[in-house]
């Protein structure tokens, strides 16, 4: 039987029983994905986009209920926006760009993500995680009718996994009973707690925090700004030790109390005792209703290798870290950027499987610096010892006077994408260093008259020149890679510059299929984007 | 010879008038219980690194102190 772990908030794949169920021998597939969570459909939505057959298996019929993770950021959305469903996701958030930081009554702090130029998307938008997932899925029924071999499998249980040379065996129960299939590849995008990690016994260490948060969604009218509040030390009664209220879709607030380690839980969630704190929280005369509680604790951990063979893991199955910075779906999204493309071309055999090797340690690296944020931000928001107190207090008393404590101010950084320094499938760098945008690092946003520089890297290699002729197209390694040029003249606009140039007259950057910079030069040197390119792909060059 | 460069922590005698400045040092503290020139030490600790702001030179501060607590 398939166990029931929550409620769904939409039913999108109902179960229904399929040929293989019935069959001896288990069905070989390209790639199954267990989990069909943000990652899980954004994973197979690429892939599929891509013309490579995949297979979603996922233990439920549709998308949990519960707001959970609410705050998307702009390579999200531009990520998004390259799968098709980045129009339905900024038609829905919530637009913000300011927060405010209380200490007890004083507002010590204030940020503004006011809008960079250039920029198709905004800075954050705030968005329940199950619309995200319907978005999701409503895409890729929108490519299953042009033709993309996606499959989803709802209320299909994973309850063994054994690894053979080059492919994996794969036990799963349903509601008809037990059945098996095969996959060359296997991704696990199957949440913290991973089943596939629990059952290949695999480690996941790291730090545990002993702290307890509350989320109260509630439904209001009231007039609050669409601004990030956020107190340490609230004013108000039995808040706890920090605060959080921040606006969704829908007329939905997102409330967070933080209420410490010894709590009876069962308790903390009556209704009558959240609606007490709430109440102090937003005053008596405000009504609302209580749309969603939840009570969390959280830990910061990865996985030493992202990489088992031909399993794979991504999202919160290969690493976790505290809510403070919106650093989980989002880095999860990173994680599909990543891997889909290369995962593709291995399959396609355009790539040796050590390209698979530099997923690992692109997102492990990547991981990392969430952990440390998130942590950092942790520390400083729910501190561990009373010279620890004492210097965060520190910070805030003297940041409603002195300028240079409120960097200081640390109630989470929020999430950007990692530059891959240092990776092995950077080629050269001949610019060096004063344009914005960097090697390993994604491409920056910039407008093009009516349209946006991100609209034309769509997933594939492509080849962009400034102020330089560059070929129409170019093939390496049995692929086309098309070519554009723009020019300063044409484009007179700051952000081009800045972004691309520096103080450089002339580049031509070589994109990966995620947006990231793989190598630039000053000019066109096709020798060059053919060595970066074969060395990449783990051909021999010739 | 100093061997340090310019650019390093400065452990030798940089204050003018040390006994006033340990006065002053002193005084500030004055009237405060144990908590309060704690916060206070905390406060100080803060703007004089922020004054400082050299990472380099922060660290070494760091390093100078923790060597300190573990030859006691």
């Amino acid at each position: 039987m398939v166990d029931v772990r929550y409620d769904t908030a939409f039913t999108l794949y109902p179960y229904e029983q399929v040929q293989a169920q019935c069959q001896s021998q288990p069905e070989r597939h390209p790639v199954v994905i267990i989990g069909g969570g943000p990652i899980g459909m954004g994973m197979a939505l690429d892939l599929g986009r891509k013309g490579t057959q995949v297979l979603v298996l996922d233990d439920h019929d549709g998308v949990g209920q519960g707001s959970r993770a609410i705050c998307f950021a702009r390579r999200t959305l531009d990520i998004a926006d390259r799968l098709g469903c980045g129009p339905q996701m900024l038609d829905k958030g919530v637009v913000w760009n300011v927060g405010r930081v209380f200490y007890g009554e004083s507002e010590v702090f204030t940020f503004n993500l006011s809008p960079e130029e250039g920029l198709r998307n905004p800075a954050f938008i705030n968005l329940q995680q199950p619309y995200f997932e319907k978005f999701l899925v409503e895409q890729i029924r929108t490519e299953q009718a042009k033709g993309a071999p996606i499959e989803i499998r709802g209320c299909n249980q994973l309850i063994g996994v054994t690894s053979h040379d080059g492919y994996v065996h794969l036990d799963v129960d349903t509601p008809d009973g037990p059945y098996s299939l095969e996959a060359d590849w296997l991704i696990a995008c199957d949440g913290a707690r991973s089943p596939v990690r629990n059952i290949m016994g695999l480690d996941f260490d790291g730090r545990v925090f002993e702290d307890n948060f509350l989320i109260a969604d509630v439904k209001m009218t009231a007039p609050f700004p669409t601004e990030r509040w956020f107190w340490f030390e609230p004013p108000f009664k039995n808040s706890g030790q920090s605060a959080l209220l921040h606006k969704q879709p829908d007329d939905i607030w997102r409330i967070d109390f933080q209420l410490g380690w010894d709590i009876d839980r069962k308790a903390e969630l009556e209704p009558s005792k959240v609606r007490e704190r709430v109440d102090a929280m937003l005053g008596d005369d405000v009504e609302y209703e209580l749309e969603w509680t939840s009570i969390y604790t959280f830990q910061c951990r990865r996985m030493d290798k992202f990489r088992h063979g031909p399993v794979l893991f991504a999202g919160d199955s290969a690493h976790q870290v505290s809510p403070f910075g919106a650093r989980g779906a989002n880095s999860g999204m990173h994680d599909v950027d990543n891997l889909a493309w290369k995962l593709d071309m291995v399959i396609k055999g355009q790539a040796q499987t050590s390209l698979l090797d530099t997923y690992s340690q692109e997102r492990e690296l990547g991981a990392d610096e969430n952990i440390r944020n998130s942590t950092r931000a942790t520390d400083f928001i729910t501190p561990k010892s009373t010279m620890s107190k004492r210097f965060r207090n520190a910070v805030l008393e003297l940041a409603q006077h002195a300028e240079f404590a409120r960097p200081l101010i640390n109630s989470g950084r929020l999430s950007t994408p990692c530059t891959y320094h240092d990776s092995p499938l950077n080629g050269p760098d001949e610019l060096a260093g004063s344009a914005q945008v960097q090697v390993g690092a994604p491409c920056i946003d910039v407008q093009l008259g009516d349209s946006y520089l991100l609209n034309r890297l769509d997933g594939r290699f492509i080849i962009m020149g400034i102020n330089v002729d560059v070929p129409d197209s170019l093939t390496v390694n049995g692929m086309t890679l098309p070519c554009f040029s723009l020019s300063t003249l044409e484009q007179p606009t700051i952000e081009l510059t800045a972004r691309y140039l520096g103080d450089a007259n002339s580049a031509v950057y070589l994109i990966r299929p995620d947006q990231h910079v793989m190598g630039r030069w000053k000019q066109f040197d096709e020798q060059q984007i053919t060595l970066t390119i074969e060395k990449a792909m783990g051909q021999v060059a010739h | 010879m100093d061997k340090s460069s310019p650019m390093d922590l400065n452990l030798s005698p940089n204050i003018v008038d040390g006994d006033d400045f340990y006065d002053e040092l002193l005084l500030a503290h004055e009237g405060l219980n144990d908590e309060k020139s704690q916060d206070f030490n905390a406060r100080l600790i803060l703007i004089l690194c922020n004054h400082i702001g050299d990472r380099r030179i922060i660290s070494q501060a760091l390093a100078a102190a923790t060597e300190h607590v573990s030859s006691e």
